[in-house]
């Protein structure tokens, strides 16, 4: 599985739980939480999703990873590979 | 010390057969019930009372996701109920405003579904949602009224099983009295269609409401009636003490003049007719009037064959001696809202302060003998010259009972 597939199961699961935002554009580099109106119970909720949907467990303490599209794919795509 | 007067000046509401009062009004008119066959999780098709209101209406699709449909049913008839008060809304100190909603239950719906949505993964817990307790807690309707609406005075929900409509707005009445807030949102709301639990509970205690024909699964005083049909639904008032209300130049819908919660301390499930008296008593005592001048009686009846029976012997121990009191019954339309119940029937009897008609309840085909009234109003509208007050019963399990009297404002 590529960076880009991972970012687009990212982006998928972020229309799921947040369905207003608009998701067309979001910048890689730059914080998800900056481009939209995320609170903490929506990372959450990517957690649980990657968890159902994929089989990938978050740890509590690589959340941090999560932040943007891009360490998004760096964090996840290993984890998607190693499945 | 002299009681401030306590006055309704906005309602909004959804009902299985309206989401406004006047398209309600005019479907109990109209003779229109709103009962239908839905599926119910492991039973199948039942009977049952559905909203069909538009939850986009006053809610993001991520409120939507995050929250619960007691929460959107709260703040879609809140909301309503502002408006229609035609209050100034932004301009008022939000901190002064209590929010007060009566439940039957809750938090059966959301953990139904946890469970059934970690029973897809072996019971894993991990899959369970962090949702799960903001949505469960008893608080949770009213207090998504007060993040949707900015308001920061008080919130919470009045668990008392079916009475629960009417604690809600007895509440409000005591929070403007004592000065604790301006203004109230007060009712009842319910999300109970949406938990197995409670059909299968009705169905294993013989009290599930059935007929071929789903409108008329729900049939109070009918001799063939067999139990309730579950429904959806809310119904909140915007209240304010008379002086502030006449202040602003508001409607005023009606002054509650009168009110009473009382307890069977009998039995879990089957209502005892002398403590429903006693609290039909005193709440006439609270209001100081006679049972001749109440104009309508609502019944609570909810088509279980027992107990319209205990009510209607309360009734009659009441106003057996009152040529011109009607006695009306909405639930043969809507089914049972359970802690809307109380709130949306008076909904559905208020109009007659201005048309000065009474609603009659449905479905009556065979007129139980043991449920007959002289003036039980069936299957017709009856236009009387004036309606000027209305009791408004409303009973629960563990034998909680409640009385609301309203009246028509009159300067």
């Amino acid at each position: 599985m590529t960076e880009d597939q991972v970012k687009q199961i990212v982006i998928d699961i972020i229309k799921e739980i947040a369905p207003d935002e608009d998701t067309t554009d979001i910048k890689s580099e730059v914080a998800l939480r900056e481009q939209m109106d995320l609170d903490s119970m929506d990372f959450l909720d990517i957690v649980m999703e990657l968890r159902k949907q994929h089989g990938i467990e978050v740890p509590e303490a690589d959340y941090p990873q999560l932040a943007s599209l891009e360490s998004c794919a760096t964090y996840l795509t290993p984890k998607f590979n190693d499945k | 010390m002299e009681k401030s007067r306590i006055v309704i000046t906005g309602v909004g509401l959804t009902s299985p057969n309206g989401n406004n009062i006047e398209e309600y009004r005019k479907n109990l008119l109209d003779g229109v019930a709103g009962v239908q066959l839905m599926d119910v999780r492991y039973m199948g098709k039942q009977p049952a009372g559905v909203c069909d209101f538009d939850t986009k209406t006053y809610q993001t699709r991520k409120e939507l996701r995050v929250g619960t449909r007691a929460g959107s049913i709260a703040i879609y008839s809140a909301r309503e109920a502002v408006a229609s008060s035609g209050i100034d809304f932004e301009a008022f100190d939000k901190s002064r405003i209590g929010v007060y909603i009566g439940t039957t239950e809750h938090g059966n719906v959301e953990t139904e579904n946890e469970v059934y949505n970690i029973s897809k993964f072996d019971y894993d817990t991990r899959y369970w949602t962090h949702h799960h307790n903001p949505r469960t807690v008893a608080n949770n309707p009213a207090g998504e009224i007060t993040i949707n609406m900015g308001i920061t005075g008080p919130h919470y929900t009045i668990g008392a099983a079916c009475a629960a409509g009417n604690a809600g707005l007895i509440q409000a009445v005591q929070m403007l009295r004592l000065g604790e807030v301006d203004f109230a949102l007060a009712g009842g709301v319910s999300e109970s269609i949406q938990t197995f639990g409670i059909f299968a509970g009705f169905k294993s205690q013989g009290a599930l409401g059935s007929h071929e024909d789903v409108s008329k699964a729900s049939r109070p005083f009918d001799k063939s009636r067999n139990g309730i049909v579950v429904s959806e639904g809310g119904a909140i008032y915007t209240l304010e003490r008379l002086e502030d209300a006449q202040a602003r130049g508001a409607q005023i819908l009606g002054e509650i003049i009168g009110y009473r919660i009382n307890s069977d301390a009998s039995d879990y499930v089957l209502p005892n007719p002398e403590r429903q008296a006693e609290c039909m008593h005193q709440a006439l005592a609270v209001a100081g009037i006679k049972p001749g001048e109440v104009d309508i009686v609502n019944t609570h009846a909810t088509s279980t064959p027992m107990g319209d029976i205990q009510e209607i012997k309360a009734i009659r121990e009441v106003f057996g001696e009152c040529p011109t009191t009607y006695v009306n019954n909405t639930k043969s339309y809507i089914g049972h809202c359970m802690g809307a119940a109380g709130a949306l029937e008076l909904a559905g009897n208020l109009p007659s302060f201005h048309d000065n008609i009474i609603h009659p309840t449905i479905n009556v085909e065979d007129l139980d003998p043991e449920c007959a009234l002289p003036n039980l109003v069936i299957n017709e509208p009856l236009k009387v010259d004036a309606v000027k007050i209305i009791l408004n019963n409303s009973f629960g399990m563990l034998g909680i009972n409640s009385a609301l009297i309203v009246q028509k404002f009159e300067d």
